[in-house]
């Protein structure tokens, strides 16, 4: 346990000074936007009261010098404090926390749903090493690196909601049907099976493609060998043996996918109308919401190391043969 | 190139397939300005026009434009992004990777950190938010897309140049006193190039699905026709004109298939051990 602990503290002290980097970019960028940065703050261009830009560059110390701002700005993202929607008049932490839920429903399903499918794939197209499964997934791998995500959510609102009328296109739930309990479970989740199914299908071939050749990597080796030789059932060599083996470098790699994972939610939500942090990513990109955009930064780097330090304990859980080092 | 590489290189038969279907893109963008004399953003004939009617070939859009017409023209633009943009990943994600490899020790660790926290960051995030605040031009777009497509490549290129560094004919320029640039441009570089030719037309091919969802977001150059843009600005309208999102779609898809298929051939005859060890 007290290994698991000291790893766990590394690593959340590694990921912080990850995240002060992002903010420092944050603070850059906002400096670097052309134009004057109250105005950029303020979300808008050209003309607009002079009286209140002036208000704006108080409050964000403007007329400070700039380690002094970029201070104030660190001890402000410390304390939850993103920053002022002018917008919306609302502050950006509660419009954000207000849409996470959405977000990492959908990612963390996504996420659950093509690690699952890729390495269930995978692991049977190494089993029977037939031609046909083989090719089959090697093909939908291809086509699935070459399609822009947006574009396979786009067509399958016209397949299966336009032509075929099977699942509905838009959102969260059904509006205005007051669904409880089961009813609402089974809405949702028939609201959530297009933007899971868009969201993933890419990672899952991947998955599927690495899960086969580190399968087809590991089963010639000694220790497989000499399970089969101790008489071992086929399926438990294949599981305990193989699979643990081959599915490190998936969950290796699965990390550093995380943050792809959350970059295409911007995408999906925007083509679902999914009331998460993408849709409102975008919304803020239309207002040219800066405050907005940048607190979303922030939230989805943080989503992104969390991510990452829940796949090394996955990966030390499953490695047989170290533990937490 | 010599001819044992076209050889290899024609035994993936994918391979040709892509080179073909790529080198009608590229005639495509060469091309539009005599095939589709008419700017792709005036109206040439009636809205919401199907395929093959109105004199259209693959029908028009909400304002009447032409859809074959603004692919044409947006090929233009995907390929030129395309390409400029993995230069310039190339010039940054090779010039780190070779120094950090070439060094070791601290250069190493402080370059790799670095690399590390882009491949952190949640990539697709930072390049709409570097375009949103910069602007969207296609001097913004490029070099967006440049600064989130780097990592990978440094990665590769400091692999290579550690292994090639501790290499007899490397320690040999080192002994005969050459300099540290011409022993990196001159002797290492050359050896590595393989792989990273292959990488990096894997990452023209991601350039443009990049490039693609930005313009789907309304991010794209305000002056250029593109495939994106066209399917972001007809999505409200696919219920009653499938088309206008199908088929810039469509051009995305069959490009960035055959830009992947050629690298897969590039792979084939530029690596031939690790060709075959990946088929296993």
């Amino acid at each position: 346990m007290g290994k698991i602990v000291s790893f766990l503290g590394r690593r959340v002290v590694k990921s912080l000074f990850i995240l002060l980097a992002i903010v420092l970019i944050n603070f850059a960028l906002i400096r670097a936007a052309p134009g004057d940065p109250a105005l950029v703050i303020a979300g808008q261009s050209g003309a607009s009261d002079p009286q209140y830009i002036e208000q704006l560059r108080e409050k964000f110390h403007l007329d400070e010098p700039l380690p002094q701002q970029l201070w104030t700005y660190v001890t402000d993202v410390a304390t939850g404090d993103l920053g002022y929607s002018y917008r919306q008049q609302r502050p950006v932490w509660d419009l954000i926390a207000e849409r996470l839920p959405a977000t990492l429903l959908l990612t963390g399903i996504a996420y659950v749903f093509s690690l699952g499918m890729g390495l269930l794939l995978g692991t049977l197209a190494a089993v029977k090493v037939g031609r046909w499964s083989d090719t089959a997934i090697t093909t939908i791998a291809l086509l699935a690196y070459a399609t822009p995500l947006y574009w396979i959510g786009l067509m399958m609102i016209l397949l299966f909601s336009v032509q075929l009328g099977w699942l509905p296109a838009f959102g969260y739930q059904s509006v205005g049907a007051g669904l409880t309990g089961l009813d609402h479970f089974v809405d949702v989740a028939a609201h959530l099976v297009m933007p899971v199914l868009t969201l993933g299908l890419f990672y899952m071939a991947v998955y599927a493609r690495l899960t086969r050749s580190s399968i087809l990597e590991v089963r010639d080796m000694d220790f497989v060998k000499t399970a089969r030789a101790k008489g071992l059932p086929e399926r438990r060599v294949v599981v305990r043996h193989v699979l643990r083996n081959a599915v490190l470098p998936v969950i290796t790699f699965a990390g550093i996918q995380a943050g792809y994972l959350i970059g295409g939610s911007i995408l999906v939500e925007t083509v679902f109308a999914w009331p998460g942090v993408g849709r409102l990513a975008f919304d803020a990109l239309l207002q040219r919401d800066y405050q907005v955009l940048l607190g979303i930064f922030v939230v989805t780097s943080i989503m992104v190391l969390v991510f990452n330090i829940i796949t090394d304990l996955v990966y030390t859980l499953i490695d047989p043969r170290i533990e937490v080092s | 190139m010599s001819r044992e590489f076209w050889k290899a290189f024609a035994r993936n038969r994918g391979a040709i397939i892509g080179l073909i279907i790529l080198a009608g893109v590229v005639f495509l963008a060469l091309f539009a300005d005599l095939l589709y004399p008419t700017s792709p953003w005036d109206m040439v004939t009636r809205p919401f026009a199907p395929p093959l009617s109105a004199g259209t070939l693959m029908g028009s859009d909400t304002l009447g434009r032409d859809i074959a017409s603004g692919i044409a023209h947006g090929a233009r633009v995907s390929l030129l992004i395309g390409l400029t943009s993995t230069a310039a990943a190339l010039l940054i994600g090779v010039t780190l990777g070779a120094l950090a490899g070439f060094y070791g020790g601290r250069v190493d660790d402080a370059i790799m950190r670095f690399t590390e926290l882009f491949q952190t960051i949640p990539n697709f995030v930072l390049a709409v938010m570097l375009v949103a605040i910069f602007t969207p031009s296609i001097t913004s777009v490029t070099a967006s897309i440049a600064i989130v497509s780097w990592p990978p490549l440094a990665r590769l290129a400091r692999g290579e140049f550690l292994s090639l560094r501790s290499r007899e004919f490397v320690q040999a320029a080192i002994t005969t006193g050459q300099s540290t640039p011409s022993i990196i441009l001159r002797e290492i570089l050359p050896n590595s190039m393989s792989p990273i030719i292959v990488a990096a037309s894997l990452t023209v091919a991601t350039a443009i699905l990049l490039e693609s969802a930005l313009s789907f977001l309304g991010l794209g150059d305000p002056n250029m026709m593109s495939w994106g843009y066209m399917i972001g600005a007809s999505r409200t309208v696919m219920r009653q004109a499938w088309w206008m999102s199908f088929f810039p779609g469509v051009a995305i898809l069959i490009t960035v298939l055959a830009i992947n298929l050629v690298g897969e051939g590039l792979n084939d005859a530029l690596n031939p051990k690790l060709a075959r060890k990946g088929k296993g």
